[in-house]
Order: C-alpha cells, then structure tokens, then sequence
C-alpha cells in the first residue's frame, strides 16, 4: 500500500476509507452505465417519445371535391355547417368524465342528455349505436346541425364548457339538384376506420384520423382524386399545450372535382319513372300467382350509345345519402341494411342480376349466325319445340309458320331459338359431347356476358353463362346436397334435384333449349344489356360504361378527361348487325314493344326506335320484366324485378325517359325546346379560371317541370283505364317462355285518353291501372 | 484624464494583493487543483444549463432571461470567495469556532419551522429574505453537522489517547448530529435527512468507530424508515413519489410525471444532445424544476450521452480527489472532514442524478455545483475550502 502515507494510523480506517472510495465509484459507475442504457440503447425510443410529446398536429382537412353532372351541376358538394364536438380526452379529465359539461352542453342545444353522451361513447361489441367508432382522440361531432345562436353561447362561454368546440366545417351535401337522388351511383362516406388507417399508412395517400372515406359509388371509386390532400401544420408545444414553434408542415391540396356523365335532369326523370313503373305494377294483377306484383327492385341505365357514357342509372330501392352525413343513426342504419329493407345501398344496374329472358335473343341470333344460320333463312316458329317427350311451348304457343331469324326477333318467337339451339347441342353431341363448339354459349362471352363491364363504380358483379364448364363447378359444388334430398318420385323439387345428382354436370337438351331464350340458369345485370345495345346501337363496339367524365383539379387548370374505352367488339358481321337492328326497330314499330312506341305517335321515322322485349322467369317468384331499347344516341335498359312482362311494366317508363330526352310529345312532335338531352353533351362543362364550374340553374323538381300537372290532380291520374288499342291475350299460364305482348296495362290508356286529351303532353301516357 | 490615472493607481494595489497571495507559493502549489477546476467546470456547465432551462421560463425569470444565468455566476463568484474564505481560516482554525457554527446553524433551522420559514414544494426549509433571496439552512447544517462530529471525534484519537473513539464520544456525536436531523425531519425535507443520515454513516465508517455503532446505525435507519412509513410521518406527496418510483407507468400525468418527462428528456438525447437550447423538452418546459433539481435532464437531452457523461466524469473527479484527501491526511480530524464530504457529494450526487435516470425515487436535492441555489452553491463550496484546507495544512511529508 505505497499509496497510503506514513500517518500512524490503523489499518481500520484505511480500510474503510478504501471502501468508501470503492462505494463512491461504483456508484458513479452505475449512474454512467444507466445513463448510457437510456441514452444509447433506449435513445431512439425516447427521442421518438419526445417529438411526441411536443409535436401537436393541427389537421386542415382536405375540402372534398365536388361531384357535379355533365352540365355542371352539383350532386355532391359541401356545405359549411356549425359541428359541436366534444374531445373525450378533456372530457376524461374531469372528475365526472365530463357528464356535467355534457348535460349543460345537452341544454343548450335542446337536446337529451343521455343522447349527448350516447353520442360520445365509443363503440364496442357491446355498445350498440349510436356510438363513435371512429379514434377517440378526434373530436367526436355531437351535432351538425347547431345554430348559430347554440354556437356563439358555447364559444362565448368557453370556460363553461370545457373540451366542447362549435366550429363551422365542410360537410358533404348530396344535393338532389331538380329532386335527383343518384344515391347508389354517389356512394357514401364514413369515417376512416383502424385498420385502414394502418393499412394506407406507408401507401402514398395515407390517411388521416378525421378523414372521411367514400364507401361506396363514386365516392370511393374516385375516393383518391375527391378526397384531395389534408394540410397539417405542425406545432411544437410546451408542456401546457403553448405553441413555442412551428415544425415541418404538410400543405393540404383540396380534393379535385369529378364531373360525371350524368345528367340530373334525366337521373331525376329515370328515377321518377322507375318508381312509377314499379308503383304501376304493384297494381297489377299476376294471372299466374293470383297475386298483384311484388316489383320489389329495380333498374334502369341511360347510356350513351357511341360512348357507353352514363346518362342516368338508377336504382331502386333508393335512400336518401344525406343519411351518412354526420354519422347514421341506429335507425337509419339498420333502414338500410337490416334484413327487412330490401337493402337499398345495393346498386342494382350493376350489382343486380337476373336471367335475362328475350332480350337475350340477340345474342342467340348472332350466334346462330356464327353456327353458320342465315339470318335471312325460313325457321319454323311453331307452336310448340317437343323433345324427347318434353314439350317446349312458344309464348302463348302462337305459331307464326316459316320466319326468318329478323322476323323471329320482332315476334320473340321462342321456337326458332329452340330448334336452333336443340340442333347444335345435337351437333355438339348431345349428352356425349365431343369438341363441342358451343357458339350460343361462346356468344354469351363474345357479348361480355359473364364478366364485368369495367363500369367505373366498386363491386360490380359479373352475372353468369351456364355454359359447360359452370355446370361442372356448379354440379361439384351442389351434388351433395342433391343428391341427398333428391327423390325419384318425390315433389318437383326433389325431382329436379334429383336429377341434378344423377346428370347435373352435363348439358342437357332442355339447358340448352332454356338458355336459347334467355332462361334457366343465365344471369344478367343491366349494365351489361345497356352495353350490348349500345354497341349493336352505334356498330358494333363495346365500351366500358363509364360515368366520371372528367377530373378536374380545384384550380380549374388541370382537367383529366376520362375518355371512353372499348373491351371488345360484337361478334356480328356488318351486315348481319344492319339486319339485326333493322329488326329491332322493327320490334317497335311492328313487334312486341309496338304498343309502347310506334302504335302511340313515337316519331320512328324521325328517331328511330330500336328495342326488344324480355320477360323471364324466376323459380318460385314472379317474372322479371326486361325492356331494352336504343336509338343512335341512347340505349336505355329497364328491369323490373316480379314486375311482370317487358314491354307491360317498363314500357311507359322506357318510353317517357324517351320523350323526355328528345321532346317527344303525345301527337309525335319532336319539340327540341323541351327536350332535354337530344344530343349527348359532349362538351364538359365551362370552367372559370379561378376553378369554380359554371353550372345552369335546376328546376326544384324536373318531373314538376316537364309535367306541370302531373302530382297537382292525382284524381284523374287514377281515372280507369280502358281496354283498348291492343290485341287482347290470355296470359300463358304454362309457357315455359312467356314474352311481352300481355294484356295492355298502364299504357294501354293512352290509346284512350290521347284522344280526349292530346294536348296534356305525357299525362296521358302516365296512366295508372 | 484625472479619472484614468485615478483608476490605474486604484487598479495597483489590488493586483499586488492577488499577487501576494500566490507569491505565497506553497499554498498555491498545494492546493488540490482537479478538485478546483472540475468544481469551476461543474459551476460554469451548470450557468449554462440553468440558462438554457429558464431563459424562456417567463413565470419564473421575471421577464429576464438572463435572471438565473447571473445569479448561478453570481452564486459561484460567492461560492468561490467563501471558499477561499475557508481555506484562508483553515479547517483547523474552525474547529474552535464548531459550537458557535454548529449553534448558529440549529438556530436557523429553528427559525424555518417559525412563521418566518416559507414552503417550497412540499417542504417547509426556506427562510425569506429581503431582496427575493432565500436561504435554506439546512444545506449549512450539513457542514456544521460534519465539523462538528469530525471534532468530537477525532478530539481523544489525534491527541494521541486513543487508537479509536469511544462509545462515548460516539454517542454524543450521533447526539450532536441527531438534534438538527430531527430539526429537519419536522419541516419536513426527508431528502436532506437522508443525505444526513449517509453523512453520519460516511462519518463513523472514517472515525473507525466500532462495527457496532455502524451496523447499529445500518440498522437503526432501516427501522427509522420503517417507522416513518407505518406512522404515516411521510406527506401523501412523498408516498405517491415513492409509488411513482416502484411504477413508472403509474399515473404519467400525475405523480409519474415528473420522473417520466425526466427519462423521456435524457432519453431523447442520444449520444450528443440536440444542441444547447435546442432541447425540445427543455424549451417546451416538460420537466419541472428543471433548473434546480432536474437540472441534469438538461444536460442529458442537450448535452446527450457525452455532456451528461462529462458531469459525471466531472463529479467523480472531485469525489476521487476528495477520498485520496481523506486517506493521505495524518490526522482523523481531516480524514472525517473529508469523509463525511464525500460522502454528502456521494450521495448528492447519486440520489439527484439517479432520480432522473428513474433508478431513485424524486426527492428535491440538488446537483452539487450544477443546480441552481444560493445555499447549496454556498455549502458545496465551503466544502471544497475544507478539502483544500485539508490539502494545504498537510504535513509536506504526505
């Protein structure tokens, strides 16, 4: 121990005194060694911790764009409406958790107190709306709707109201401009959820907490373009929430505004009219259920023919979107999606599928043409098609004698698309196929059936061809299940299922002859006929349906134009295609749609009216009325689902949609002062160079407009309806096909009243039975 | 030109005082020098982290940023005349002055607990004074409480009658000690009762006092702290700082607060610190009393691991330089005084900085040298005058 110095003392204290020294140093050693575990290994933990800590982010939401129609007119945009929120984190801090602010807050707004706070609960598995799912640390919006009286005593008495804020905010507004409802094909917003907050995270358009999401229609399939950028300052804050700097910020660009093809005028008149038709029908009696019709759904698609542009499409059920705004009530919600509501967010022009019925018939025609059939060649439309023992009657078993293929389509003559059909599945090989060539069903998919249109709106579905390969999935899905409840001599179901187990994955005679029709197991949606008649309408191609027309960012500077683009071609020769639409129109001047069009005062030789019939049949439900029409502008696609036959429950409404849209009136006179749309509107709308989008003014209601007296004397629009003007027939009870040309319905008055009263210009047509 | 000739003769005699002060050449050469400069260092760091923690703090600098910068220099300038001060007098000469000190000291302590002390976080250990100074005796009590223990104690050993002090001497050294502790405890500042109580222990661990009277008093402390835990002596305030402790995560708005901010603060520095004044925590005040007693939050996030680091380093020279003092002084009187200093720096130093590193619990001691305050600026130094005066009287032999 030299380091110890000649001091004559003991030992002992030395001692100590080294381990006091050993002490002190290891307890400096363990505060260098903490120190350096938080700083170095924990340090970026930390360092992440602290930005937290006094960064606050300030979140300028991103103005939504603005959905306008071709003309420019809004039908989505934003209104600044005073929001009340509460922030559950001030509320949380208080010894109550904020329950005397929010029943203070409550009477000021006139409200409840308990549904103040059931507002600002967050939901879970057990909380049942209303409830806010979205994060808890946004403000939770209270009420949208605050005046400005409510407003100012919250602001005003601010410290009364801790953790309350009232501000005026951006809100969506569907505006319904001329009482237009474009619900389905609008779309809503909700609130950003989780999980798709993470999701979007390292994508580069993440989300923001307070942001807004289209959930469906054009709010979200244009979701990126509308919802624009959120601006977010960032604020460096001291330990009270003081701002002491101003961190790296975001500016936020407003979301661009999309202008689609449709035209509110003729959505509104679209959607008057489909619900007038399904109105009509619910007053009909059906000769094969003894019941009147359900007309439970409905669609209808204004297309434009050269473009496969979306003029109209509506869809009914509709529901008033304006719901969504500011979070949906319990009772709305389950209004619109609870198993009772026949759920009216499901756009049925494009999410609705049912088996086609005749005016699948064109299809067939072009694919007995490629089988090598002359158009123009002498079939047999007898009465009745037997094979096999099974007899396949033509509707209301008329037999026509020796038509050609044109002919056949005018009449919907089911029995020569039976024999053509039942001789190539013979071709084919019948039940023992060898290289099938399948033309009717190989059509079906030249057509685009069986696949989706690429319609600019989410989930659009594809509908189906029962060709070979489906029965096959089909079957092996299904036998099972077959072939357990199947009897041999049991109820027709079980017969049928049955059946099904013993030869389900083969392609029967009767599949064949059913599908030549439009029946059995084929499916279609509306959009996808809309698009069939378009192209046969403007030549032959098929274009993807679109309805965003142009996207044009908030300055007005930059103006994406959606251009339309073609998925194919038809699968018709040129001439054959002349000869089919020379057939089509033949349908409404002397065919099946007859009655609906040239037998009352339709302009044919000046507007050409093409268009084909279909009612199709659904096991176990009433007939689904089709009506597909073009002209060189339009084509235009109704369905109807158990609303009866074609021409009887969509007709009227077909026709109107029609008149409206040239300025048809009831004598045949085409006025271009009341049409409304007698040219596509190829132009996009003008811009101002400061971005804003000149729009012309709306009339509150279109319908009102076009037909002053219309709801003014409901009296006489239920006057009764005459028999008249139409060949009366009995229905067919037993027809595997029965096709339009039904008893006359609402349409069947205006043979009657044009005569009593031709100047009340489309009044007439809209008769009621 | 009166005026200037005037200052240059005025400036004369002074600089020949200085001089004469250093021509005295054997004091200036044996004066512990690292212990000086690291304890200047430790000052002048401190001036600047103080500044950085309060140049923006409005509320507490009256509106000049420069508040606490010149009075922490102002409080060192003083620091550094009492310890010359102190090294003038010798810590021998003090010995005989212990009972007046010792005496002085208990009286102030005594008149804290009078309607003349004034509460500062909790504890009732500030007297006020005129010109918005304050004084905390308890700091001073801490150097009497040494003296005068160092005196009773090494009395029979240095005069040659004993090898170790007695059980006798013993008793009344931990009587002596035990009056102001007591004293303390009342207002209550449990934190200088412990840095008090590690003092005594530092004390007879160097007296070389009997094993018994050091594990007796080991034991002893436990019991104490056991007792003022069952009978609910503590303030709610000290239970929940003990509870925040055990739990960091418990309560971070609350009691947690403190210690989370701390940790969050040092943390976030890394290696080098985000700058002087460049402290997000610092500037945004997320630390409290963090130009006193978190004061080294500041350092770890501007500073970062090196900054914070030096502190340390820094400290630890001056306790090394102190415990090789206490060792290679002949007499036990030095040895304890220097003991017992190192022992308060010690544990000073490890209970302050430990608290922020959450490795101990938040109780309000300061930094020696680096936390803002005029009393424990005051005592740390004097301190330093004792261990130079231990240095400069010791036999040239050593």
């Amino acid at each position: 121990m030299t380091n110890i110095p000649e001091t004559g003392r003991s030992t002992r204290v030395q001692t100590r005194l080294v381990v006091i020294q050993i002490l002190v140093l290891s307890l400096l050693a363990t505060l260098g060694g903490r120190l350096w575990y938080l700083q170095i290994r924990q340090g970026d933990e930390y360092a992440e911790e602290a930005s937290g800590n006094h960064v606050q982010q300030v979140v300028q939401p991103a103005t939504r764009g603005s959905i306008l129609d071709a003309r420019g007119v809004a039908l989505a945009d934003n209104e600044t409406r005073l929001v009340v929120s509460a922030s559950r984190t001030e509320l949380l801090k208080m010894k109550d958790d904020g329950k005397a602010v929010l029943t203070k807050l409550a009477g000021v707004l006139g409200m409840k107190p308990q549904d103040v706070m059931d507002k600002v609960r967050l939901c879970d598995a057990k909380t049942p709306q209303p409830c806010w799912n979205g994060s808890p640390y946004q403000p939770i919006p209270v009420t949208d709707e605050a005046t400005v009286k409510q407003a100012l005593q919250i602001r005003e008495r601010a410290e009364d109201f801790p953790g309350i804020t009232a501000e005026p905010m951006a809100v969506r507004r569907y505006a319904a401009p001329g009482k237009s409802n474009t619900a389905q094909v609008l779309g809503y917003l909700s609130p950003v959820t989780d999980e798709e907050l993470q999701k979007a995270q390292d994508t580069d358009s993440p989300y923001l907490r307070s942001d807004q999401v289209g959930r469906s229609g054009l709010e979200r399939q244009y979701d990126k373009a509308l919802r624009g950028k959120a601006g977010v300052t960032r604020y460096e804050v001291d330990n009270l929430g003081r701002v002491i700097g101003e961190a790296e910020s975001d500016p936020g660009t407003p979301g661009s505004n999309l202008v689609t093809s449709i035209d509110a005028r003729v959505q509104r008149v679209a959607e008057y009219e489909l619900n007038e038709a399904m109105k009509a029908a619910r007053k009909e009696m059906d000769r094969n259920t003894n019941r009147t019709y359900e007309a439970d759904a409905g669609a209808v698609v204004v297309m434009e023919a050269k473009t496969g542009r979306v003029v109209a499409m509506a869809s009914n059920p509709d529901y008033d979107p304006n719901a969504w705004v500011g979070g949906i009530s319990a009772k709305d919600y389950k209004k619109l999606t609870g198993k009772e509501s026949n759920y009216p967010l499901l756009n049925r022009a494009t999410q609705g599928q049912a088996a086609p019925g005749s005016i699948f018939k064109v299809v067939s025609s072009a694919a007995a043409v490629e089988a090598g059939y002359d158009f123009d060649g002498n079939y047999d439309c007898s009465s009745a098609y037997n094979v096999g023992g099974q007899v396949f009657k033509n509707f209301e078993s008329a037999n026509e004698g020796m038509i050609t293929i044109g002919r056949a389509l005018e009449l919907s003559c089911d029995t020569v698309f039976y024999r053509l059909a039942h001789e190539e599945w013979k071709k084919d090989g019948g039940m023992n196929p060898k290289d099938p060539n399948d033309y009717f069903y190989k059509a079906a998919h030249q057509f685009g059936l069986g696949a989706k249109t690429g319609i600019d709106l989410p989930n659009e579905v594809t509908g189906r061809v029962p060709d070979r390969q489906w029965k096959q999935d089909y079957w092996e899905a299904n036998k099972d299940a077959w072939c357990k409840s199947g009897k041999k001599d049991g109820s027709y179901v079980e017969k049928i299922a049955y059946e099904n187990c013993l030869e389900g994955n083969k392609m029967r005679a009767g599949d064949s002859i059913n599908y030549s029709i439009g029946q059995g197991d084929t499916l279609v949606t509306p959009i996808q006929m809309a698009t069939i008649y378009a192209a046969i309408s403007n030549g032959g191609t098929m274009y993807d349906p679109t309805i965003g027309k142009a996207i044009v960012s908030p300055d007005g500077k930059t103006v994406r134009e959606i251009e339309p683009t073609a998925h194919g071609k038809l699968p018709i020769s040129k001439t054959t295609l002349a000869k089919m639409d020379e057939a089509l129109a033949g349908v409404a001047s002397r065919g099946t749609a007859a009655w609906r069009f040239a037998q009352v005062g339709w302009p044919q030789d000046k507007i050409p009216m093409h268009a084909k019939t279909g009612t199709a049949e659904v096991y176990g439900k009433q007939t689904t009325s089709w009506f597909a029409t073009y002209t060189k502008d339009y084509s235009i696609v109704m369905t109807i689902s158990q609303g009866g036959t074609g021409s009887g429950a969509s007709g009227p409404a077909v026709r109107n949609i029609y008149d409206a849209l040239y300025g048809v009136s009831d004598d045949g006179d085409v006025d271009p002062k009341k049409a409304l749309l007698p040219k596509p509107q190829a132009s996009l709308p003008k811009i101002k160079t400061d971005g804003t989008i000149l729009s012309p003014k709306m009339p509150k209601d279109v319908v009102k407009e076009l037909l002053p007296d219309e709801k003014a004397s409901p009296d006489e629009e239920y006057a009764p309806v005459e028999e008249g003007g139409q060949p009366a027939t009995t229905p067919n009870q037993n027809g595997e096909n029965r096709d339009t040309r039904r008893h006359r319905r609402r349409g069947g008055a205006r043979g009657a009243r044009r005569g009593s009263r031709p100047v009340a210009r489309g009044r007439s047509r809209r008769a009621r039975a | 030109m009166t005026g200037n000739s005037f200052q240059v003769s005025g400036y004369g005699p002074e600089k020949a005082g200085w001089t004469r002060l250093f021509a005295r050449d054997s004091m200036a050469r044996r004066l512990d020098w690292p212990i000086l400069l690291a304890a200047v260092a430790l000052s002048l760091l401190g001036s600047l982290l103080v500044y950085s923690a309060t140049r923006n703090r409005t509320e507490l600098n009256q509106g000049d940023q420069y508040y606490f910068l010149t009075r922490h220099l102002l409080n060192t300038g003083i620091g550094l005349a009492l310890m010359v001060g102190v090294v003038w007098l010798g810590h021998r000469a003090l010995r005989t002055a212990v009972p007046v000190l010792y005496g002085a000291s208990v009286f102030l302590i005594l008149l804290v607990l009078t309607p003349l002390g004034s509460t500062i976080n909790g504890a009732h250990s500030w007297i006020k004074l005129p010109g918005g100074f304050s004084l905390q005796p308890s700091e001073f009590v801490k150097i009497t409480i040494i003296l005068g223990m160092a005196m009773l104690l090494a009395a029979r050993v240095d005069a040659g009658d004993r090898p170790y002090p007695d059980h006798r001497t013993v008793l009344q050294a931990l009587g002596l000690a035990t009056v102001p502790m007591l004293i303390v405890m009342l207002m209550p500042d449990l934190g200088s009762v412990m840095v008090m109580v590690i003092i005594v222990l530092g004390i007879l661990l160097a007296s070389g006092a009997s094993n018994r009277w050091v594990f007796g008093l080991l034991g002893a402390g436990t019991a104490g702290a056991l007792a003022v835990w069952q009978l609910g002596i503590l303030d709610d305030y000290q239970i929940a700082r003990f509870a925040a402790f055990a739990n960091p995560a418990l309560d971070p708005a609350g009691v947690g607060y403190n210690t989370n901010q701390a940790r969050i603060a040092i943390g976030s520095g890394g290696l080098t610190g985000s700058g002087l004044f460049h402290g997000s925590q610092t500037t945004g005040r997320f630390v409290p009393e963090q130009q006193t007693d978190f004061v080294f939050t500041v350092a770890g996030e501007e500073l970062g691991f090196l900054g914070a680091g030096l502190i340390i380093a820094l400290l630890g020279v001056v306790l090394w330089r102190a415990c090789k003092i206490a060792r290679s002084t002949p007499d036990l009187y030095g040895t304890v005084v220097a003991a017992g200093i190192v022992a308060w720096f010690a544990f000073q130093t490890f209970e302050n900085v430990g608290m922020t590193l959450g490795i101990m619990p938040v109780t309000g001691l300061p930094l020696p040298f680096v936390s803002y305050g005029g009393s424990s600026m005051f005592a740390v130094w004097m301190a330093v005058g004792l261990l130079q005066s231990i240095t400069v009287q010791r036999p040239m032999s050593a």
